[in-house]
């Protein structure tokens, strides 16, 4: 099955590198899109960037050749000295001035500095993608991404039209009557927004203080959680209250 | 200064350092070195502006290194060449940069504290990176500085909320995608052209007669669906929504405007200078299918824009709209279309910079951007809804502003091209966009008129008190920004015909229809 010229000689004799990049491509392109756990979709990430490094590796090498540092038998001016400080522009080494014979003894090496590029940048993007995972674990106690999704959307619609962030100051007390009665069902709902307010401040939504407190002290974030059941229409909610007095307290 | 080319990447490169390092022993330092270096790179890019305006074929070019570029293949050294379009968009990044640095002391302070150094210095390096896009004349550096902007920018959202964190993620997962996909690209387009120079490679089609090469129809595919993912056009827009509605207001304000509209100009880039007009949209065969993508993304955006509650995500979705508009410039295909697209893109940076802005001035003064929220505000800062909803009239397209010319000539090069279907989607998502912000009108305004008046649709009692309603504006650093960008929006407007000129400068290289009854 391996004659000249056929498609399994091709894809598995002569260009068994690019056969395998694609390979390791569509595995890793599969393992993002698939997988359910956020570190797994990373791996697979890995994967993906590292297939592409493939690629071009295999773009630069060549049969027989070596690496290519230049070698001082293929100096153009023999002593194999091209560093004094008096070459002229013609006269620097590079492609130009070797001789078109010698090239071939050479491999491509572009492309494999190009991955050294390429190499640095996933390994930034790696590094920062787990530094995010942890952040999500740390926030939401759960790398598997159905779990995080469900719980994201219950965040969003909790918060749908509340305020992100916490009011550094206090408003007219006229308002905080009516929404302070609701702010009981809600110890506990938020786990998420503390960072979002100052840090230093992350105070457990459990011991939170009573609504009635949380009019008078400015520092209690938790006002926010009013109506987890009603995230969508908040017009009708309340309306002997100013929304916007409401949500803010 | 002749390289004042590289100096717009270079000043914000070195204030990110700056910042970075110096800023641990003094963070008040770092909110004035990032002015200055983005005040020394906006002029550094109005410097190559007139530079390129002035020399004879409307190019600035400077190799890095000085290696020479006479070789054969072209491109031993790292070319950044800045025509007409490419400084335009540098000015239009750094520009945008300068007034979100400004913007940034307040929302900065207040949301990140005790980061400011870094945080600092990844929103210069994001500049750096941006700018570099928009500069460079290597396709593999484009490839490095596409990562520059997508890292930083990925930490600049993530320092938000645990749910910006959330919402980075899945911007991490697609914009690897995206930037692998058009890295391996240039890695077929290099294989065939033997350079990695963006005028090389262009040459090299040109000789080599490249144009039925399989192996190009996979670059551009490759290249072009890399770009489309990171430009979140619409079914790759996942990633855009939540992490601009979640993350921090100074990084919403300086991604949004630009990091997609960049990435419509390396598209643009691709195609004419790259690839060619013939490749792109005869021989490749896209210009056939994209404009009806552009119909689905366009009306698919707007449709879920309307079911927005919140300003923020609101906007997002109005990007995703936007990207649309201007991919279908480009895909139409004719030189009015194309006019179009450059200009939206300037135009698009400014408008959404505006509302971005505005919604931060309303995050921070009323600590929510919900559409419930908003009662009374023009009372209470009326300068700041002025400037918000300029922002907005631009999007619309309204005359005075500089929306309502891009769109004209997009709207113009739909005709021409006979892409009906591309002209009745603008049609219908000015429409929406209408809805959109007069809704925004309706309720914050007449709430404040009728003061206490049940207006209806079930809102209760919408009176407010005087307290409520009292002059409060935004603080000085956060409103002039946002009234400077608000005058840009008109300035442009009212210039557009120079804009336009400048564009049309760049576009006389390409043979371009223009259609049987225009010129």
């Amino acid at each position: 099955m391996f004659e000249d010229g056929s498609i399994f000689s091709q894809l598995l004799l002569e260009r068994l590198n690019y056969f395998i990049y694609v390979v390791l491509l569509l595995i890793g392109l599969w393992a993002m899109i698939a997988k359910n756990n956020l570190i797994k979709k990373l791996i697979g990430m890995s994967i993906f960037q590292t297939a592409i490094i493939l690629f071009y590796v295999s773009i630069g090498v060549k049969e027989g050749a070596t690496i290519p540092i230049y070698l001082p038998e293929h100096d153009p001016h023999g002593n194999g000295s091209y560093a004094d400080s008096n070459v002229s522009e013609s006269t620097l080494p590079g492609p130009q001035s070797l001789d078109a014979s010698l090239v071939p003894h050479y491999t491509n090496p572009l492309p494999h500095v190009l991955m050294l590029t390429a190499i640095v940048v996933g390994v930034a993007t790696l590094g920062l993608a787990l530094s995010v995972c942890l952040r999500i674990y740390r926030a939401y106690g759960t790398v598997e991404e159905d779990e995080l999704l469900g719980k994201l959307e219950e965040e969003d619609s909790r918060k749908d039209g509340l305020p992100k962030k916490r009011r550094p100051r206090r408003r007219s007390a006229s308002n905080k009557s009516g929404s302070s009665t609701k702010n009981k069902e809600v110890a506990g709902s938020r786990k998420s927004s503390p960072e979002k307010k100052k840090p230093g401040r992350n105070r457990n939504p459990s011991n939170r203080k009573k609504p009635s407190d949380t009019a008078s002290t400015e520092s209690s974030p938790k006002d926010t959680g009013t109506e987890k059941k009603k995230p969508v229409r908040r017009k009708r909610r309340n309306p002997s209250n100013p929304s916007r007095e409401d949500r803010s307290s | 200064m002749s390289d004042a080319i590289v100096w717009i990447v270079l000043f914000p490169l070195i204030g990110s350092v700056i910042c970075a390092l110096l800023g641990t022993f003094s963070k008040k330092l770092c909110y004035p070195v990032s002015v200055l270096s983005m005040v020394l790179s906006v002029w550094a890019s109005v410097e190559t502006l007139w530079q390129a305006m002035d020399s004879s074929n409307h190019q600035v070019s400077y190799i890095l290194g000085g290696w020479s570029l006479d070789l054969f293949p072209r491109g031993v050294g790292i070319e950044f060449r800045a025509d007409l379009l490419g400084a335009l968009i540098a000015l239009v990044v750094t520009g945008v940069g300068l007034i979100v640095s400004v913007y940034s002391k307040v929302p900065v302070q207040r949301q990140t504290p005790g980061k400011e150094p870094m945080y600092y210095g990844l929103f210069l390096l994001q500049i750096v990176g941006l700018a570099g896009i928009s500069l460079t004349g290597d396709a593999f550096n484009l490839y490095v500085l596409i990562e520059v902007a997508a890292l930083t920018g990925y930490g600049l959202i993530a320092m938000g909320s645990n749910r910006a964190a959330a919402a980075t993620f899945t911007y991490i997962i697609l914009g690897t995608i995206g930037a692998s996909l058009y890295l391996l690209g240039v890695g077929y387009l290099y294989l065939k052209t033997g350079t990695l120079n963006m005028v090389g490679i262009h040459q090299a089609i040109e000789a080599n007669g490249l144009h039925d090469s399989p192996a190009m129809q996979v670059a551009f595919v490759l290249v072009l669906l890399g770009i489309l993912i990171k430009m979140a056009f619409f079914p790759f827009h996942a990633w855009l929504p939540k992490s601009y509605c979640h993350a921090p207001t100074t990084t919403s304000c300086l991604l949004a405007p630009l990091v997609t509209k960049v990435m419509i100009y390396v598209m643009i880039r691709m195609v004419l200078s790259v690839f060619g007009v013939e490749f792109s949209f005869e021989t490749s065969g896209w210009a056939e299918v994209l404009p009806w993508l552009v119909v689905v993304a366009i009306v698919c955006a707007a449709v879920m824009a309307l079911a927005q509650r919140e300003i923020k995500s609101m906007l997002a979705y109005l990007i995703v709209a936007e990207v649309g508009y201007m991919v279908g410039g480009i895909w139409i295909y004719n030189y009015f279309g194309l006019v179009g697209s450059i200009f939206h893109v300037i135009s698009d940076a400014c408008m959404t910079l505006c509302l971005f802005l505005g919604a931060g001035i309303i995050l921070e003064k009323c600590r929510t951007t919900h559409f419930d929220g908003l009662r009374g505000l023009f009372a209470k800062m009326p300068l700041t809804m002025v400037g918000f909803f300029i922002g907005g009239f631009s999007i619309i397209g309204l005359p005075p502003t500089c929306g309502f010319f891009s769109k004209w000539y997009l709207i113009t090069g739909g005709m021409v091209s006979q892409r009906w279907e591309y002209m009745i989607t603008l049609m219908f998502s000015t429409m929406v966009m209408v809805v959109l912000f007069f809704r925004l009108i309706e309720r914050i305004h007449l709430a404040v008129d009728e003061s206490g008046k049940n207006l209806g649709k079930g809102h209760g009692d919408l009176g407010l008190s005087k307290e409520q309603t009292r002059f409060d504006e935004a603080p000085l650093s956060m409103l002039i920004p946002l009234l400077v960008a608000a005058s840009i929006v008109i300035i442009i407007g009212i210039y557009n015909q120079e804009v336009a000129d400048q564009i049309e400068v760049f576009l006389r290289d390409f043979d371009l229809p223009t259609g049987v009854n225009y010129r």
